[in-house]
Formats: structure tokens, C-alpha cells, sequence
């Protein structure tokens, strides 16, 4: 692999699992407020 | 607690108004793309590692994080264990903070390792530096699951609290470990024992801003994480009530019941 292909590996895993988690996040916290709202 | 209070404390439960957090929410998304910007085009290649080196701007900022975010967990517990500052909102903080720096920690490692095969060759050496830096991400692994086992949340969270404090006992090891070792892994470039960074110019304001960027992103994904701690956190109290109550109706004799 060249140093850019280590290089846009590195970064795209950054972005990749940081957008995941948040996106995470958003849909749980979309979930416990129906349920919260429901109860 | 009433349902009315409790809801309340649901609506109050952020550590930043709505409006701070969505400023800072944007910022990092600005500072984040001025980060692309110049870290993977603004910024010159260096001399010696060539293009592999821009690997720095998201490893230095992610490692950093893992010491910020383990440290506000360590502050958190250490509120939680005195008896004058005891509250839920310090144990919650510390789990959360403590799972962001388990992702950040996980990131550093990965990149790292990316940046170790680039420029040494391999993906991974016995070295002082990454094997303190592993030995964290699986103590607040184990940290994070112990949160989880806990029957009795006050004695559960007092437990927590003491094992983020022994856990981040790590954290200067890992810092000094470079200072203390020889050791493949490069010096500290910024937080060296000298205080004298050994980077200048367009590199190293983009280090800064890269810093700045995670940090952000950090406070962010913090306030949104916490939010979502606390309205579980009241779910589940809501569920143990709605049980509690069934199961002293249960108890109650039928003419109790209905007079």
C-alpha cells in the first residue's frame, strides 16, 4: 500500500467510527424519548 | 420521587442548554472540515516520512482525547466517592466520558498502527508506548463492563468510581512511557519535558486545529451521550416503580385492595 492508502485509511476509519457512534446516539436517543412519551 | 419532578429532571438532564451544544456541534463540523482541508492538502508532506506523517493529525488529537476524556472520568468518580459532592449526574458523567475514551483510545491504536506500518514497517512492536496504550483500552473495557454487572446502583457506582480512579493510574504511565522507555515510538512533539514543541508553521497550526476539532467533537458527542444516559437512566427507574407497585398490589389482601 502507498502512504496516501495508509493515509486514507487512517482518516476514513476516523470518520467512519466517529459518524457511526453518533449516528448511534441519535437513534437511541430518538428511541428512549418515544418510549419515554409512551409510558 | 413524583412523575412530575422526575419529568423535570429528564428535561434537565444535559450538561449544555440545547443552544450551546448545537453551537458547539457546529463548530466541529467546521473545524473538522478545515481539518480535511488542511491536513490532507494545506499542510506540507514531511521531509522525512513523506505523506504517511499526515496520519498525525488525526492520531495525536485522538490520543489526546483518551487522556481528556479518562481524565474528566477520573474527576467525576472522585466526586462521586465524596460524600459532600454525591450525586447520579458524577457517576453518569464518568461512564460516559469513559466510553468516549475507549472509542478514542481504540481509534489511536488503529492509527497508530496504520502510521507504524507506513513508516517502521509493521503493524504493531512490543513497545512501551503501544503496550501501555493497549493495557488502557482494555482496563476501561473491563471498566465499562463492570458498569454494567451492578445490581445495586449506589454500591455499584461507588465500586466504578474506585476502579476509574485505580484505572487512571494508566493514563501517565502512557504519557511518560516515551521519557521513562527507550522506546520505538517517537518523543513527545508539544508536551515534551522541555515544554518546547518540535513543530513550526502549517504543520503545527494544524496540529492545533486538529486538537481544537476533536475537543470540540469531544464536548459534543459528551452533552448528546449524557442526554441519552440519563433518559435510559429513567426508563429503567420508571420500569423498577411500575414493578414495585404491581408487586405490592399483588401482596395486598383482595378487600384491601378494593376499599
Amino acid at each position: 500500500m502507498t502512504d496516501v492508502g495508509y493515509v486514507v485509511a487512517g482518516w476514513g476509519i476516523t470518520v467512519v467510527v466517529l459518524a457511526g457512534y453518533y449516528a448511534r446516539i441519535v437513534v437511541r436517543t430518538r428511541r428512549a424519548s418515544k418510549s419515554s412519551e409512551q409510558r | 420521587m413524583s412523575q412530575g419532578s422526575r419529568d423535570h429532571d429528564v428535561r434537565e438532564a444535559r450538561l449544555l442548554g440545547p443552544r450551546v451544544s448545537t453551537g458547539i456541534g457546529w463548530g466541529a463540523l467546521v473545524a473538522l472540515f478545515l481539518l480535511g482541508l488542511f491536513g490532507l492538502w494545506g499542510a506540507p508532506p514531511d521531509e522525512v516520512q513523506g505523506d504517511a506523517q499526515r496520519l498525525m493529525y488525526v492520531h495525536v488529537p485522538t490520543a489526546w482525547l483518551a487522556y481528556l476524556a479518562f481524565f474528566v472520568t477520573a474527576i467525576a468518580s472522585a466526586l462521586y466517592l465524596w460524600p459532600r459532592t454525591r450525586a447520579r449526574v458524577w457517576d453518569r458523567l464518568a461512564g460516559v466520558s469513559a466510553e468516549l475514551g475507549v472509542i478514542f483510545t481504540g481509534l489511536t491504536l488503529v492509527l497508530g498502527s496504520i502510521w507504524g506500518r507506513a513508516v517502521w514497517g509493521v503493524w504493531w512492536a512490543w513497545d512501551a508506548r503501544l503496550v501501555t496504550t493497549a493495557v488502557l483500552f482494555f482496563l476501561y473495557l473491563g471498566y465499562l463492563a463492570l458498569r454494567r454487572t451492578s445490581e445495586d446502583p449506589s454500591v455499584g457506582a461507588k465500586r466504578n468510581a474506585i476502579a476509574a480512579l485505580i484505572a487512571f493510574i494508566d493514563v501517565p504511565i502512557v504519557h511518560f512511557s516515551v521519557e521513562w522507555w527507550r522506546t520505538l515510538h517517537q518523543q513527545a512533539t508539544v508536551f515534551n519535558p522541555r515544554l518546547s514543541a518540535e513543530i513550526s508553521g502549517v504543520m503545527a497550526w494544524t496540529l492545533w486545529l486538529s486538537v481544537l476539532a476533536f475537543t470540540l467533537l469531544y464536548v459534543f458527542l459528551l452533552d448528546r451521550r449524557y442526554r441519552l444516559a440519563a433518559l435510559e437512566d429513567d426508563l429503567d427507574d420508571r420500569e423498577l416503580d411500575r414493578a414495585i407497585a404491581a408487586r405490592v398490589a399483588d401482596a395486598q389482601p383482595a378487600g384491601m385492595a378494593s376499599s
